[in-house]
């Protein structure tokens, strides 16, 4: 069996991290990983849910270097934990806080991270290899039958994956770039692009995971330069609009849809720094790069390659370990790199949160009460403002607000819908499909009816 | 009543008609309760809200939120909470 290195570092008194309390080595990263291995529970897949930067990773290297999976929810709802549970009944949480946020670890057994008084670092003599087929993580996607499909990802691909986005950025060459993210370690973007990154891309990241403008321009100071910014549309826009006072940025990388050359133009003009994209799914990892002002078209990680396959783009090659078909609409351009023209009409993406209608649909049809029901997306006013999601539900018995309050039990808080319409029926035509015509008409009607009514006096 | 919290309640309109704007709600400002939760079961709000109201804020009343904040999660309970924290911030 063939083996990869937890870390790339060359040395052992290398920068790996950075807290509040200052700069981690890798010799003290690997003392705790050490200590932490030692104490987990029983049982070979645990949810990794730390909200810090470096105790997730402290985790996950636990895990691996133990034989363990880390599992990492996009969302803790109640009912994708309890399906999780049903699939791994030997499961636990891994938690660093005592309030998980809305959503807690429910009856899950929990381990809390514990205060490392630690294996001595100095006793810490190298690197450890981890096979490369063990399966590192599992990510979750909503699948169309309203279940969460899990996703394996040996810890081989993960690598490649690291070093094949590093080698794009050239982050592997000259200084090493301090990462400050704005997105979660649990997100497949955030765990590539910061948790990757630090391990094998010669980066390390900032523990914390800043949310308000000022914390973003705290979490920026709080590092050495040169820096790199990892973020989101949604999250940048919102960075630029508040016009805090930023320190230097070198780079900054961008990922979970599409920027908008307005946004892209202004960031690069603000902080005079090359603005990158990352395009990939959770089924695939990353899949290409570009800079949008330089190119709108995407260029494939080495080794990756897109084909179109009977009625789909397929990605495969490089750090993708089965070929996979691609959700998005794509225009493959003879060299290579591609064009991305769009969604495919059934994918959802909500500041970044990705689900599909039919899962959305299938979620709320299965509350008790409710006879028929759909979700319907209005069409984007610009990607970087946020456009709700809707829906109708024939629910005779239901009020508005008992249906909202079953669905946050199931559907995560960005595709609540906006407003939620109890309707007499839906526009369901002979072969009981809904098609989006239809339900446009039904929207402006609703929607015309909700403006007249406010103008009233 | 203390002179901040008068404060925080002559605020009340202001801050539940700059929340309306912000989201782009369908209601009226007076029909946002005082002290009903913000997030979940009473108004819905998320984190994608936080931040746009957030945004609002620094614009208005000329003051950034931090997460160290005291309590960030006491800040957005609730509508009088928000105008408190308000008031304390531009009068601070």
């Amino acid at each position: 069996m063939s083996h990869v290195p937890l870390l790339a570092h060359a040395s052992l008194d290398e920068i790996f991290a950075y807290q509040p309390s200052g700069p981690v080595t890798v010799r003290s990263f690997l003392a705790a990983a050490a200590t932490l291995a030692e104490r987990l529970p029983a049982g070979r897949r645990f949810l990794n849910l730390c909200r810090d930067r470096y105790r997730f990773t402290v985790g996950l290297a636990a895990g691996l270097l133990d034989g363990r999976s880390s599992l990492l929810p996009t969302s803790q709802l109640p009912a994708t934990l309890r399906q999780i549970q049903r699939q791994c009944p030997t499961i636990f949480c891994l938690c660093d806080s005592p309030f998980d946020g809305p959503f807690d670890s429910l009856d899950l057994p929990r381990f809390d991270f514990p205060d490392l008084p630690i294996v001595d670092p100095e006793e810490i003599d190298g690197i450890p290899d981890i096979p490369s087929e063990l399966v590192a993580i599992t990510v979750y996607t909503s699948g169309s039958t309203g279940l969460p499909v899990a996703h394996d990802k040996s810890w081989g691909s993960l690598v490649r994956n690291a070093r094949a986005e590093a080698s794009r950025l050239g982050l592997l060459a000259g200084p090493r770039h301090s990462i400050v993210g704005t997105v979660p370690a649990q997100h497949m973007f955030g765990f590539e692009s910061t948790v990757l990154l630090a391990m094998h891309g010669n980066s390390p990241f900032w523990s914390g995971k800043p949310f308000y403008p000022q914390d973003v321009a705290d979490a920026l100071q709080a590092v050495p330069p040169p820096r790199m910014l990892v973020t989101t549309p949604f999250h940048l826009g919102i960075v630029l609009a508040a016009e805090v006072e930023l320190p230097t940025v070198n780079r900054l990388l961008s990922a979970t849809a599409p920027l908008s050359s307005q946004l892209a133009a202004a960031a690069e003009s603000r902080l005079a720094a090359p603005v990158d994209e990352i395009y990939g799914c959770t089924e695939t990892g990353q899949v290409a790069s570009r800079r949008l002002l330089v190119d709108p078209a995407w260029l494939p990680l080495d080794g990756v390659c897109l084909q179109r396959e009977a009625h789909a783009i397929v990605a495969s090659g490089g750090h993708i370990e089965v070929p996979v078909a691609l959700a998005d609409e794509i225009e493959l351009l003879p060299d290579g790199r591609f064009m991305l023209l769009g969604r495919n009409a059934d994918v959802i993406n909500v500041a970044g949160k990705r689900s599909s209608l039919a899962y959305l649909d299938h979620q709320l049809t299965a509350i008790p009460g409710v006879v028929d029901g759909a979700f319907f997306q209005p069409d984007e006013a610009s990607p970087e403002s946020i456009t709700r999601l809707c829906a109708f539900a024939v629910a005779p018995q239901l009020s508005e607000r008992q249906l909202l309050a079953q669905l946050r039990q199931r559907v995560d808080a960005v595709f609540l819908p906006r407003p939620l319409w109890l309707v007499d029926s839906l526009p369901r035509n002979r072969i009981g499909k809904l098609p989006r015509a239809q339900m446009q008409v039904l929207y402006a009607a609703h929607a015309a009816h909700e403006t007249h009514q406010a103008m009233r006096p | 009543m203390s002179e901040e919290t008068s404060q925080a309640a002559a605020m009340l309109p202001e801050v539940a008609q700059l929340i309306v704007a912000a989201l782009n709600l369908d209601l009226d400002p007076s029909e946002i309760e005082p002290d009903a939760p913000l997030f979940r079961e009473g108004l819905g709000l998320d984190s994608i809200d936080v931040l746009e109201i957030a945004l609002v804020i620094s614009r208005r009343y000329g003051f950034q939120l931090r997460s160290d904040d005291e309590d960030n999660v006491r800040i957005f309970s609730s509508l009088r909470t928000l105008a408190a924290h308000i008031a304390s911030q531009r009068s601070g």
